[in-house]
């Protein structure tokens, strides 16, 4: 069974700092993770390959500096990583990521599942992998924190907010992630070793035939116009008290607000 | 803190077994301790992080030999959890015996599953009537045709009943008294081979301290290490190899104790500012500092002098480990006293780490015995010398 991961480095936090001025966000000095839902891809990926046999491959877009994040996950057993990257994907929105993954996707040939994270945890769009199933023209299952294979058919149990919901697809497929799937395993010395000596394989949009309408800046049709930092939502009011004392404040302070 | 001057590899190990110690370990510590129970859990993981053959060249499936690189992962599990950092260590006393004087058979057989973490190892040496006085063991080793027949109970054998292979110290020819002892492996399953009472101890309770009671058991002869009547040349070379990954045990013991004392120093506010700025609880972090950074400078020295292929090192190793130890009671001890009454608290590691560091002082030889040693290959160096 030949799987590819999908992983996005990320800054290491969820408390992104935005910069007012260029609506961008602060990278310095916040150091670069694997975004936490993609270890969470490795780890389902790895263990499919030690239930079915097979490959795993990790691909990324991103800088030059987004190979340490694929040597992760070579500690963490990945067969084989790749590193797409170029100037010209500078800029991409969820379109153009997606479409410049499928594109690399299609450059590496065979595969028979492809897995991502649910969503990145600085973008948060979670639009990237049901976006590469739409350019591969193949199904998609989001959500996933079960992931049975038998023969060509995949069972996945996808988590929902109040049930869980059973589905089957053919393969090939694209599924999403959550983090109750599976504890990504540690690296190991032997795999650290590996990754240390590992050279990186790159790939290059002409590389990867990319269309120059679909990637970087130019290719993304969506603009990002203001990002911002909400207002906190204002603490609740506790209202104490005998019950009957309770529902008297209670409906003396909607009269106040004139709700009723 | 000294710089060692790691390779980049050394860097990954410590880093790698700081990483799982402190996954793997810390949330579970108290738990382990007050249970009793043994850390299945983190010696899985350290089997996963591929940890567990550092000792171990690499043709039998290990990490390539390192007395160095073992002691580097000792002491970051122990500066977590002593009681972990000994089950670890332990498996290492336990088939050093098979690395030393094992045949390529003997080797091929055992020593791959010990490297790769999947079974663990146990050195049984010490009985009820014979502790420091080791040649006063009682367990026999009968030969009778291609079989040896053992009768006896060991005791305090750490990893005992967890293990699955067992190197054991036999009478084989009582007559002939400290050359009549010899070494064997011996399998866990081994019809007459079980285990006895479980220790409850001080310290390093998760670790598992037990008998090994031997009622006829039979074993092939192909089990024997070495030759009949090398027992304890079997034992004394081990200990000797070993004593440095517990000094590496107890210089994490106290590290971990040291850690705790800063960290409180600076937030334990009294009279209106920090007890750090207390010149009284800075000599005492000071000295704990210097202290245990000699004892590591120490067990570093004589781990590299072994892995540079020295042959004669049971001084240095009889050093670090009496120093190491000494240093991670008195460290531990002292971290107690830096933060006062919480110290005395199970909410707070460090009255654990005191009871997990007395151990250190007492096994692979107490430290009276170390001392013996280096006293007497001191008067022997300096006598030969006239
Ligand atoms: C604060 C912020 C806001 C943004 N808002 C928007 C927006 O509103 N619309 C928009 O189109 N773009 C937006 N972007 C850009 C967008 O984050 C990335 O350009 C987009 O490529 C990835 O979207 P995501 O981070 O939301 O990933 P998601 O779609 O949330 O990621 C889901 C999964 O896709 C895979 N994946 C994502 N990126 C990569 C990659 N580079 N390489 C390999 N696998 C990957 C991973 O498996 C990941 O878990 C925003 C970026 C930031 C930092
Ligand atoms: C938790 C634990 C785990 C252990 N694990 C193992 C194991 O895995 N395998 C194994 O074989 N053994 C193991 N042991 C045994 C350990 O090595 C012995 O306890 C140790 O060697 C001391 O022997 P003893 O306890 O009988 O003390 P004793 O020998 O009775 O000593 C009592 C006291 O007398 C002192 N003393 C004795 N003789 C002399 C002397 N000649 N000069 C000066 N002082 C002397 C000692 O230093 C000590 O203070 C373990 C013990 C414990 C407590």
């Amino acid at each position: 069974m030949d799987i590819i991961v999908c992983i996005k480095q990320v800054p290491d936090t969820t408390e992104v700092k935005i910069n007012p001025e260029t609506n961008t966000l602060i990278r310095e000095g916040v150091p670069s993770i694997v975004n936490p839902f993609d270890e969470n891809a490795v780890e389902a990926a790895l263990q499919l390959k030690e239930k079915h046999g097979g490959k795993v491959t990790v691909i990324t877009m991103g800088p030059p500096q987004a190979a340490e994040a694929l040597k992760t996950t070579i500690a963490m057993g990945a067969d084989e990583v790749v590193l797409v990257s170029d100037r010209a994907f500078a800029g991409s929105d969820t379109w153009a990521t997606s479409y410049t993954l499928s594109q690399t996707i299609k450059k590496l040939g065979k595969f028979d599942l492809i897995l991502c994270g649910k969503q990145a945890i600085d973008g948060d769009t979670a639009q990237v992998g049901p976006g590469i199933a739409e350019w591969l023209g193949i199904p998609q299952v989001t959500f996933a924190v079960k992931v049975e294979v038998n023969d060509s058919k995949l069972t996945v149990e996808r988590m929902l907010e109040e049930v869980n919901e059973k589905v089957e697809c053919p393969l090939p497929a694209v599924i999403t992630v959550v983090k109750q799937m599976n504890e990504p395993r540690l690296p190991s010395l032997k795999g650290m070793m590996r990754a240390k000596k590992a050279e990186i394989k790159t790939l290059s949009a002409a590389e990867i035939a990319g269309d120059p309408k679909n990637l970087g800046l130019n290719g993304s049709p969506t603009n990002v116009v203001r990002i911002f930092t909400p207002p906190p939502k204002g603490g609740g009011e506790i209202l104490a008290g005998e019950p009957d004392e309770i529902a008297d404040k209670l409906i003396a302070k909607i009269r106040e607000r004139k709700i009723i | 803190m000294l710089d060692y001057l790691l390779t980049e590899e050394q860097q990954m190990i410590r880093d790698l077994a700081r990483k799982v110690a402190l996954e793997k370990v810390l949330p579970k510590r108290l738990e382990w301790d007050e249970a009793g129970e043994f850390p299945w859990e983190a010696m899985k993981a350290f089997s996963a992080a591929d940890l567990c053959g550092l000792y171990i060249p690499e043709d039998l499936g290990g990490m390539g030999q390192s007395v160095f690189n073992f002691c580097l992962a000792t002491e970051e599990i122990s500066r977590v959890c002593g009681g972990v950092g000994v089950t670890f260590a332990a498996s290492a006393l336990g088939s050093t015996p098979i690395l030393l004087y094992g045949t390529p058979e003997q080797k091929k057989k055992y020593m791959p599953e010990i490297a790769a973490g999947k079974k663990l190892a146990a050195f049984g040496l010490t009985e009820a009537n014979a502790g420091s006085d080791a040649a006063g063991i009682e367990t026999t080793a009968k030969k009778e045709g291609d079989y040896y027949i053992i009768n006896g109970t060991k005791q305090w054998i750490t990893n005992g009943g967890e293990a699955d292979t067992y190197t054991l110290i036999a009478m084989t020819d009582k007559a002939k008294g400290a050359r009549g002892a010899s070494a064997f492996i011996i399998e866990k399953g081994t019809p007459g081979f079980t285990f006895g009472k479980k220790e409850n101890k001080m310290g390093i309770r998760c670790s598992a301290t037990r008998e090994l009671v031997f009622q006829d058991c039979k074993v092939h002869k192909s089990q024997l290490l070495s030759k009949e009547g090398m027992g304890f040349i079997v034992a004394m070379k081990t200990l000797d190899l070993t004593r440095p990954g517990i000094g590496a045990q107890a210089v994490g013991i106290a590290q971990g104790a040291l850690d705790e004392a800063l960290k409180y120093a600076r937030e334990r506010v009294q009279f209106g500012k920090p007890i750090a700025s207390i010149q009284a609880i800075q000599h005492i972090l000071a000295d704990m500092a210097t202290q245990t950074e000699a004892a590591r400078a120490l067990v570093y020295a004589c781990a590299r002098m072994i892995d540079a292929g020295h042959k004669d090192y049971t001084l240095p190793a009889s050093e670090a480990k009496l120093f190491a130890s000494d240093t991670a009671m008195k460290v531990t001890i002292d971290a107690i006293q830096v933060l006062g009454g919480y110290g005395y608290m199970k909410e707070y590691p460090v009255e654990k780490m005191a009871r997990d560091a007395k151990i250190t002082q007492i096994y692979e030889g107490t430290n009276q015995i170390q001392r013996n040693q280096i006293a007497l290959a001191l008067i022997k160096e300096s006598a030969s010398k006239k």
